[in-house]
């Protein structure tokens, strides 16, 4: 068991590599590696979009307790672990060309992800999801885009300002990379902010600010429009596959949709 | 004269020939510029001058009002042969360029000036290639006298007696001219009046920037899984590739030779104030730019500056082998996309470029009165 200390904000987060093998019923599939995150806190700052007296404000700095041991996937769901579940016939088969089984699965919607998820959690008799925005900046660590606002007065200043952090932060080779091309975090977590952005189960929201900065009233929430986390955070409408030509994108689009997930379970330090 | 029924039947050209005597128009007044038809000495004891092109979408440092008298302006391209990838997924495409770049680069000089251009074929390249300019008169453009194969190179004068901004293009001929067209090769020159462009009331209109955006259509097959197919070679490619000509549908529609290839790092620049000059080629099939966000101040639409630019247009229409020219003066800060208006071939098959203008935000022309807010109860 190794372990790496890491600061996010002055939280020590113990991490280590587990695999977790289980009973195997005839048939079923090798559970996924995965990489379980000890609690800790995160302080990031928060997603959606938020005004404060009608006009565009900066998303606040927030502190999220990540109050118990959080496992997620420690590779990108692939196309081989993928299409065990399009033979399966729960999942919807991914677009030609994607024939190479060790690359990570890509052009899948929200809508794939979490049929993904809900096969899996059958397969396996736990249940897997995909992780929350808080989630996934948490397990991403330093790779975490984490972007502070951009203090410019106005929206369309603030526009031209993330148009050009989006650019610097592009991949360059946006193709999908053999699992592993883009190494590991600090937490073990493989290709995580690589060249595929990764979706996550939380929603589009607007938020309205009072003067103190504090949430005032329900807000907008759109879970028709999920984000996906990389270099930059994007948001994504659920059923779209390929963000190069859909989506909410207003700047650089994510190279490519895929997902890991997040596994839900007490027992997961069982050994046999 | 007695004029038979038969001759009447040829119409009055077939009856005037049978008449011995063939009448020609010599009294139409010549467009602008245009010299008479006698006018056939070639320049004598003028000045020589060497012009080095650069990449697009930027353009070459020129003079817009013509401080000079005209000049023989020297060029030269040489046809690069490239594989080449066109968009984000890894496509690729058996390319053919001049000086490597797709479009090929814009070439600026005055009316009255002679472009001398050298093209040379070097012989690692496989297929003779010629020039077709469109702002050239005779010998198709010049490229009945420009055929060079691999390894050769020829020189070509042609007086630029027209002003605007013209298509030039490979032609070798037959089958060869589309296909050479749609792997890359062609590029626009640029003609200034020699006292610079002229709004519809005469009065002088200036760029401080200019832009060049070559627009191209790609016609790469794709396989029995809708994968696009990469060969070995051009020859290899060519027989799918004609096959996917015809379909007449494009695979790629771009900007500056692939996709994406003007946005992001590669964004064009401007700011609040600054007037910039686009110029806009398509050498196969028509397009319709527009620059989201901004307007055309004065539009060429069709190119050709002896005629007064349109002004204030949303959407100008570029004839497919043509080229046309927007001036327009950025009023706003922001992110613009400058995109072909069939938004299916803007977002889907690449044809998008963006603008990233700085300066100071203009709240009589727009304002958000108020930001995105839960719809009001009550």
């Amino acid at each position: 068991m190794t372990c790496l200390v890491k600061s996010i904000c002055g939280a020590a987060v113990l991490v280590a590599a587990i695999m977790v093998p289980r009973a195997a019923a005839a048939g079923a599939i090798e559970p996924p590696a995965l990489v379980a995150l000890k609690p800790g806190e995160l302080q990031y700052w928060a997603a959606g979009e938020f005004t404060r007296d009608g006009k565009p404000a900066d998303a606040p700095h927030v502190t999220v307790q990540m109050s118990t041991p959080l496992s997620i996937m420690r590779h990108e769901v692939s196309v081989g672990d993928y299409n065990r579940c399009v033979a399966d016939k729960a999942c919807v088969p991914l677009s030609d060309g994607q024939t190479n089984p060790d690359l990570p699965a890509v052009m899948v919607s929200f809508n794939d992800a979490t049929a993904y998820a809900a096969w899996l959690s059958k397969q396996s008799g736990a249940h897997y999801r995909l992780p929350t925005d808080a989630e996934w900046t948490y397990a991403a660590g330093h790779r975490a885009p984490n972007e502070a606002p951009l203090g410019k007065a106005d929206a369309v200043a603030r526009w031209v300002a993330q148009y050009t952090r989006e650019s610097q932060a592009a991949p360059v080779d946006t193709r999908p990379q053999p699992i592993g091309h883009f190494g590991a975090s600090e937490n073990g977590l493989v290709d995580i902010a690589g060249n595929v952005w990764e979706w996550t189960d939380s929603c589009y929201t607007r938020t309205v600010l009072d003067a103190a900065g504090q949430p005032v009233g329900h807000g907008t929430v759109n879970c028709g429009v999920r984000i996906a986390e990389g270099r930059h955070r994007a948001y994504v409408v659920d059923f779209i596959r390929d963000a190069r030509a859909g989506g909410c994108a207003a700047g650089i689009p994510p190279s490519n949709l895929g997902f890991r997930l997040v596994r839900d379970d007490k027992s997961v330090w069982s050994l046999f | 004269m007695n004029i038979s029924r038969r001759f009447a039947l040829l119409g009055v050209a077939g009856a005037a020939g049978a008449a011995g005597l063939i009448s020609l128009s010599g009294t139409n007044v010549p467009p602008a510029g245009v010299p008479a038809i006698a006018d056939t000495a070639p320049p004598v004891a003028l000045r020589r001058e060497k012009v080095n092109l650069v990449a697009p979408p930027h353009v070459h440092p020129h003079n817009q009002v013509a401080n000079q008298p005209p000049a023989i302006k020297e060029f030269k391209l040489t046809v690069e042969e490239k594989k080449i990838v066109v968009d984000e997924d890894g496509t690729t495409m058996h390319a053919m360029t001049y000086n490597g770049s797709i479009p090929a680069p814009l070439m600026v000089v005055h009316e009255g000036d002679y472009i001398e251009l050298t093209l040379v074929n070097p012989a690692t390249n496989t297929m003779a290639h010629n020039i077709d300019f469109h702002a050239a008169t005779g010998a198709l453009g010049g490229a009945a006298l420009t055929l060079i194969n691999p390894g050769e190179q020829t020189v070509l004068r042609f007086k630029a007696t027209r002003p605007g901004v013209f298509v030039y293009h490979c032609a070798p001929g037959g089958p060869m001219i589309p296909w050479h067209v749609v792997s890359g090769m062609s590029g626009v020159v640029m003609v200034l009046p020699r006292d610079g462009l002229k709004d519809a009331q005469g009065r002088p209109l200036h760029y401080d920037r200019i832009y060049y955006v070559g627009e191209s259509d790609f016609y790469i097959p794709r396989d029995e899984k809708g994968k696009f197919k990469s060969y070995d070679s051009a020859g290899e490619a060519y027989t799918e590739t004609e096959q996917a000509m015809r379909g007449l549908i494009p695979s790629h529609v771009v900007f500056n030779g692939k996709v994406g290839a003007l946005t992001g790092k590669n964004a064009m620049t401007s700011h609040v104030g600054e007037t910039v000059l686009i110029v806009h080629s398509q050498a196969n099939r028509d397009t319709r730019p527009h620059l989201i966000g901004g307007h055309g101040d004065y539009v060429w639409e069709s190119g050709k500056f002896s005629n007064p630019p349109e002004t204030n247009l949303e959407t100008w229409f570029v004839r497919g082998g043509s080229a046309g020219a927007a001036l327009y003066t950025f009023r706003q800060p922001g992110v613009y996309a400058y995109v072909n208006h069939n938004l299916i071939e803007a977002a889907l098959l690449g044809a998008t470029a963006h603008f990233k203008v700085d300066g100071k935000w203009n709240d009589d022309l727009m304002t958000q009165v108020q930001a995105p807010t839960p719809i009001k109860t009550a």
